[in-house]
């Protein structure tokens, strides 16, 4: 299972290797001009048929959230920030890998005995137990700025897996079997892109080289549909968990183009491919938000697979959704044409 | 002109939806344009000249406006912001969606916040039954414009009136010539962000840049600080938040000015900026700057400015544009 491999891979942003090579290994033998640019992103193309003359960009980021060392206290414990949005609060008691050497980890936290309900989570109040009991020992250990990643693996729950990094692992999954699978009829500019979670920063130059007519990515995306309030039965749930790929509007980073966003919609309802909106709260950006704002333009566009607990150690996702989003990105790219994009 | 800023202001068009504004603008543009054409993202751009200097001058399309993210068992609807939209302007306000629906936009507990304004989170919109309205749509605020004396009062003035101010200066100056390549640039997306005008400015690749846009005057009764006045004439941007404009660019606004007698005030801008902010950092550069048109109660429904200040930004716009543009050695 390809989605399991990159999920317990370690690629906190800006260290995204391992995942880079493992995604290699699955589309070497159906991509050419493979190349990995200066900042770490790995590009390549799938060749088409030929029959459309479009270049299309698809973009699925490589990196996860996690922490970062940034010191030490006397006692052993390193202090820590965050790479990427991460909420304090699901962090005390978790477990870590720290560094390449993936030095196991626990974020300490006062016993419950001593901890009185006024405490708020910050993180600068927060440490992480390695295990050592001396400021030297720790040192030795691990080296400031090293990566911090979640220890956690993924498991299946019935219809959904549980696991790190869903985000955007999932999204790399879907295209690595949208490039496994038969040609497109035009040749698919691939990118797996570094440093999503610390401000689209491997998109933007990746899109700049590439220099696409129109771009999707494949993203994965917070989803708040438990517990339903009776009264407003999904008011905030962003999406829902089950209710296929969610295809985005408008978010902070960008407006869709409706043109695509019409042309998504039409292909699930004609292919009988389950599919939602997310709901336009404004909240997230994805890698289309510099994609989109590349050179003198690119039309683009998301696809998403909904996801409960995003950034922590234990996402949820729902299996048919995630299949659905290669489903449904492999119906619209098959009839994707110029006219698509033709203006009234 | 009345007749061309009423049609502009009662137009739909929030960010990123634009597409009524640009039918209407591409009528009006055609017949006095040499070439006229829509860019990746949305922008209508109009060349008119052949000059050496590549010069862009950009108008936003875009209102501020409501996209619907949720509706309820009831058929009340949810809604995130477009923009900068102030939840005070709301109440009583009324929304359109493109297929003609209009909500009026209600509020929780009515009479007993009254003394308090809610967050847009306690704002809902009353949709008629079956309206069709679905979550993701877009809408835009209502409101008549109206001529009264000297003043319109409308809602988009912020910016339909910079979009005015393009299309008489074009017409001007189809008739009288130009020494450069101009490019009237109509974009799309500023109130999220100026996004129309990064990428456009990209296309363009101008040597020079001028944004137009409406500015906040300071006048009102405690108005965020500004020198600018309703009837002080066409305001010439001296910075804002996010663009300090080049001297040289300044003083030529100012010497176009005093040269044909318009009435000018400099416009130092404490909040906000305009697409002149994208356009300055295309490519390699761009000395860009602003002519702005004087407005009270902005991103309200009741934008009010003054045809004396509007005229001037033409006068000001036309006679940099017919001019040599030349940085002092």
């Amino acid at each position: 299972m390809i989605l399991r491999e990159l999920c317990d891979a370690i690629g906190v942003s800006s260290g995204e290797d391992a995942v880079r090579d493992l995604i290699y290994t699955h589309i070497r033998d159906y991509v050419e001009a493979v190349r990995v640019d200066a900042l770490g992103n790995l590009l390549a193309v799938r060749r088409g048929t030929g029959a459309v003359d479009l270049r299309v960009m698809a973009a699925a980021h490589m990196d996860e959230v996690g922490l970062i060392v940034v010191g030490y206290d006397s006692d052993g414990l390193l202090r820590f920030r965050a790479v990427g949005g991460i909420d304090a609060r699901i962090l005390p008691g978790t477990r870590v890998l720290v560094g390449p050497e993936r030095i196991p980890g626990v974020v300490a936290w006062a016993p419950i005995h001593l901890n009185s309900s006024e405490d708020t989570v910050s993180i600068e109040r927060l440490r992480i137990d390695i295990g050592v009991s001396s400021r030297d020992a720790a040192q030795n250990a691990v080296e400031r700025g090293e990566l911090i990643a979640f220890d956690s693996r993924l498991v299946e729950l019935g219809p959904t897996v549980r696991g790190k990094a869903l985000d955007d692992r999932a999204g790399c999954a879907s295209l690595i079997a949208l490039i496994q699978g038969e040609p497109f009829p035009f040749d698919l500019h691939v990118a797996f892109t570094v440093q999503e979670e610390v401000g689209l920063r491997g998109a933007r130059v990746a899109a700049q080289a590439i220099k696409p007519d129109v771009a999707f990515v494949l993203e994965t995306t917070a989803c708040h549909d438990l517990p339903e309030d009776p009264d407003e039965p999904d008011q905030t749930t962003i999406t829902r968990l089950g209710g296929g790929p969610a295809i985005t509007v408008v978010d902070r980073s960008m407006v869709s183009d409706p043109r695509l966003v019409r042309f998504l919609a039409q292909t699930g309802e004609r292919e009988g491919i389950p599919f939602q909106f997310r709901s336009p709260q404004h909240a997230g950006g994805t890698d289309a938000g510099a994609i989109h704002l590349t050179r003198g333009g690119v039309p683009s566009a998301v696809v998403a697979n909904p996801c409960r607990y995003l950034h922590g150690p234990a996402s949820v996702m729902n299996l048919s959704d995630f299949e659905n989003q290669s489903r449904l990105l492999r119906a619209a790219w098959m009839a994707l044409t110029p006219a698509v994009l033709e203006r009234d | 002109m009345e007749a061309l800023i009423t049609k502009l202001a009662e137009a739909w068009g929030p960010s990123g939806f634009e597409h009524q504004v640009r039918d209407l603008i591409r009528a009006e543009v055609e017949p006095l344009a040499d070439e006229v054409w829509v860019d990746a993202l949305g922008n209508l751009i109009c060349r008119l000249g052949e000059g050496p200097l590549r010069v862009m001058s950009a108008a936003h399309m875009d209102e501020i406006g409501v996209i619907v993210s949720h509706i309820d068992r009831q058929g009340f609807a949810r809604f995130s912001n477009l923009g900068g939209v102030l939840p005070a302007s709301l109440l009583g306000a009324r929304v359109r969606f493109e297929n003609g629906t209009i909500a009026p936009v209600g509020v929780e507990h009515q009479f007993s916040k009254r003394n308090e304004i809610p967050r847009l989170e306690g704002f809902f919109l009353d949709l008629p039954a079956d309206s069709g309205v679905r979550p993701g749509d877009p809408g835009a605020f209502v409101s008549e414009a109206l001529w009264q004396g000297e003043r319109v009062i409308a809602k988009s003035l912020d910016n339909r009136l910079g979009c005015a101010v393009q299309i008489e200066a074009l017409r001007r100056l189809r008739e009288q010539g130009t020494p450069h390549t101009l490019f009237f640039a109509f974009t799309v997306q500023e109130e999220i962000g100026r996004r129309g005008a990064q990428t456009g400015a990209f296309a363009l690749e101008p040597d020079f840049g001028i944004a137009i846009d409406i500015t906040p005057a300071g006048d009102a009764p405690k108005a965020s600080p500004s020198a600018i006045t309703l009837g002080g004439g066409a305001a010439i941007k001296v910075r804002d938040t996010r663009h300090i404009v080049p001297g040289w660019v300044r003083d030529l606004m100012i010497a176009r000015a005093e040269e044909a007698g318009i009435p000018y005030q400099l416009d130092v801008m404490m909040l906000g900026a305009t697409d002149g902010a994208s356009i300055q950092l295309a490519r390699a550069g761009v000395p860009t700057g602003g002519i702005s048109i004087p407005a009270r109660q902005v991103h309200t429904r009741s934008e009010t400015a003054l045809r004396g200040d509007i005229v001037a930004a033409v006068d000001l716009l036309a006679a940099v544009l017919a001019n040599p543009i030349e940085r002092p050695t």
